[in-house]
C-alpha cells in the first residue's frame, strides 16, 4: 500500500508534557491509504461517482457595519432525488468561527470538523483564539494538499478576531480569497443578484438578517438543488449566534401572498328595455 | 442527463367510482433551473377525456396540437367524439410514426368511457400501450409516485376522497424530487362535471 507523506505539513510547535503519545495523534495530519492499482485516475473517476451527495446548495456570508452574517439552505440531493430537506450546512467551527458546508458533504464535514480540532490546539498552545485568517489558511493548506484527488469542497470561514469581522472564502481547487460578500453553490448566481441589489455596509442587523433570508429564500425558489429552510447566524463580538431557521415552503407565501383567485369575467344577464 | 428529464415533471391519473382524477406540477425548468411556474402539461381532448404529457416541454405542445388536429378530423367525420380506448391508439400510432426519432413525452390518458367507465392509460414515448385499473404515473418523479399511489390509492373512491387522495400523492411525491413542484393542477371528472383546481405547493 502506497501512502501520501504529508509530513511536511507538520506543525513543529510542541505543547505537550506528559501524554505526547495523545497530543501526536490529534497534531497529525491525517494520512489515508491510497488504492493499491496503476490506473489511480480512472479507479479516482469511478470512485467519485458513489460518494458524492449534496451537490445542490446555496450558501452565503457578507460583512457589514455590526459584524458578519452567514446564511444558507438546508436540501441534499442526489442527482434529481431529494435525500434530505434537513441538513445543517453552517458549521460551528468554535464560538466565534462558522464554515460554510458546499459540494461533497462527507468531504465537508470532515475537514471543518478537522479544523476545529486545530483550531482548539492553536488555543491551548498559544493561549488565544486563532485569527479567521489563520484558521482559513490551515483548511486552505490541507486542500491545497490533496488537489488533484477529487476532493469536493467549497466554503467559506466566517468569524470575528482581534481584527474584527473575518471572511475567507476557501475551496478544494485550492483557492483562497479574504472578501466582504460572498455565495457559493449551485444558487449561488440567483443569491448574488438578490445580495449585490440589496447590500449596503452600514445595515441593522435585523436588515442584514432579512437580507440573507431573502436572499437564500430567492435562490431555493431558482434552483431546483436548493431548497428546505434558510438558516441565518450572526457573528458578532460576542461570537456567533442563530437568528432563524425558516421552512422555505412557508416563506414563499409570506413574501408573496396568494388570495382566491379573481373571476375575470362573468356572465350576467342583461336586461331587454 | 436524458432529455426526458431537462424540463422536469410529475403526471398522475387515478380511477374512482365512475370516475377519475389527472393531475400535474407546474415546473417548466432548464435542468436545475426554474423557468416558469405556471406550465401546462394537461389538455382537455372534449368534456370526458383527458391527455397528460410527461417530459420534453416542447414536444409535450407539439404533439398536443398535432393529436387535438386528428381528433378534430375524427369529429368532422364520425360526428362524435371519440373513445378514451380510441384516443389511446391514435396517440400510439402517431407516437410510432416517429420510431426511429421519437416525441420525448411519455403519454397518460384519462377518460371516461360508454356508460362513464373510467379508463386510464400510460405509455413509453414510442407508443407501447400500458392499461391499468388502479393509477398510471409519469416524469421526473415517477419514482416517488409508485409509492405515493400504491400506499394511499384505495378502490372505488368517490369524487372528493378522489381529489385529497390524488393531491396529497402529487404534492408529497414532488417534495422529494429537484425537476418538478411548484404547485400542482387537478382535474376531476365525474360523468355530470368537470372540476379544475390549483394547488399550493413548496416553491422550492
Amino acid at each position: 500500500m502506497k501512502r501520501i507523506d504529508f509530513s511536511g505539513l507538520e506543525s513543529p510547535a510542541s505543547f505537550c508534557g506528559a501524554d505526547s503519545d495523545l497530543c501526536e495523534s490529534f497534531l497529525k495530519t491525517p494520512s489515508f491509504q491510497l488504492p493499491d492499482t496503476l490506473d489511480f485516475d480512472g479507479f479516482q473517476k469511478e470512485a467519485i461517482q458513489m460518494v458524492k451527495p449534496a451537490k445542490g446548495t446555496t450558501t452565503l456570508a457578507f460583512i457589514f457595519k455590526e459584524g458578519v452574517i452567514v446564511a444558507a439552505d438546508s436540501r441534499a440531493s442526489m442527482g434529481g432525488y431529494i435525500s434530505s430537506q434537513s441538513v445543517k450546512k453552517i458549521i460551528e467551527i468554535n464560538p466565534h468561527m462558522l464554515g460554510t458546508m458546499a459540494g461533497g458533504a462527507a468531504d465537508c464535514q470532515f475537514w471543518h470538523r478537522n479544523l476545529g480540532i486545530k483550531c482548539r490546539l492553536h488555543e491551548l498552545a498559544n493561549k488565544r483564539r486563532i485569527s479567521v485568517t489563520g484558521a482559513s489558511k490551515l483548511l486552505a493548506n490541507i486542500l491545497y494538499s490533496y488537489r488533484g484527488m477529487g476532493l469536493s469542497v467549497g466554503t467559506m470561514i466566517a468569524g470575528w478576531d482581534e481584527k474584527g469581522p473575518g471572511l475567507y472564502y476557501v475551496d478544494s481547487e485550492g483557492g483562497r480569497l479574504k472578501g466582504n460578500r460572498f455565495s457559493v453553490g449551485s444558487g449561488s448566481p440567483y443569491a448574488y443578484g438578490v445580495l449585490d441589489s440589496g447590500y449596503r455596509y452600514d445595515m441593522s442587523i435585523e436588515e442584514a438578517a432579512e437580507l440573507a433570508r431573502r436572499s437564500i429564500y430567492h435562490a431555493t425558489f431558482r434552483d431546483g438543488a436548493s431548497g428546505g429552510t434558510a438558516s441565518v447566524y450572526y457573528v458578532g463580538p460576542d461570537g456567533w449566534k442563530k437568528l432563524s431557521g425558516d421552512d422555505v415552503g412557508e416563506l414563499h407565501y409570506k413574501y408573496y401572498p396568494v388570495g382566491p383567485a379573481v373571476v375575470e369575467q362573468e356572465m350576467a344577464e342583461i336586461s331587454i328595455a | 442527463m436524458s432529455i426526458f428529464e431537462y424540463n422536469g415533471s410529475a403526471l398522475v391519473a387515478m380511477v374512482g367510482k365512475n370516475c377519475f382524477a389527472i393531475a400535474s406540477d407546474r415546473r417548466l425548468g432548464v435542468q436545475l433551473q426554474t423557468i416558469a411556474t405556471d406550465f401546462q402539461r394537461i389538455f382537455k381532448i372534449h368534456d370526458k377525456l383527458f391527455l397528460g404529457l410527461s417530459g420534453l416541454g416542447s414536444d409535450t405542445q407539439t404533439l398536443h396540437q398535432r393529436l387535438v388536429f386528428r381528433h378534430k378530423l375524427y369529429q368532422l367525420r364520425e360526428e362524435r367524439d371519440m373513445k378514451p380506448e380510441t384516443f389511446a391508439s391514435l396517440v400510439s400510432a402517431v407516437l410510432y410514426e416517429k420510431r426511429f426519432g421519437p416525441y420525448f413525452c411519455q403519454p397518460v390518458i384519462a377518460g371516461l368511457g360508454d356508460d362513464d367507465k373510467p379508463f386510464i392509460c400510460t405509455m413509453d414515448s414510442i407508443g407501447a400501450k400500458e392499461l391499468a385499473k388502479d393509477f398510471v404515473v409519469a416524469g421526473t418523479a415517477s419514482e416517488s409516485l409508485y409509492g405515493a399511489c400504491e400506499s394511499m390509492f384505495k378502490p372505488d373512491m368517490e369524487a372528493d376522497e378522489l381529489f385529497e387522495t390524488i393531491s396529497q400523492a402529487l404534492l408529497s411525491s414532488v417534495d422529494r424530487d429537484c425537476l418538478s413542484g411548484w404547485g400542482g393542477h387537478v382535474y376531476v371528472v365525474t360523468p355530470t362535471e368537470v372540476t379544475e383546481r390549483t394547488l399550493k405547493g413548496r416553491m422550492d
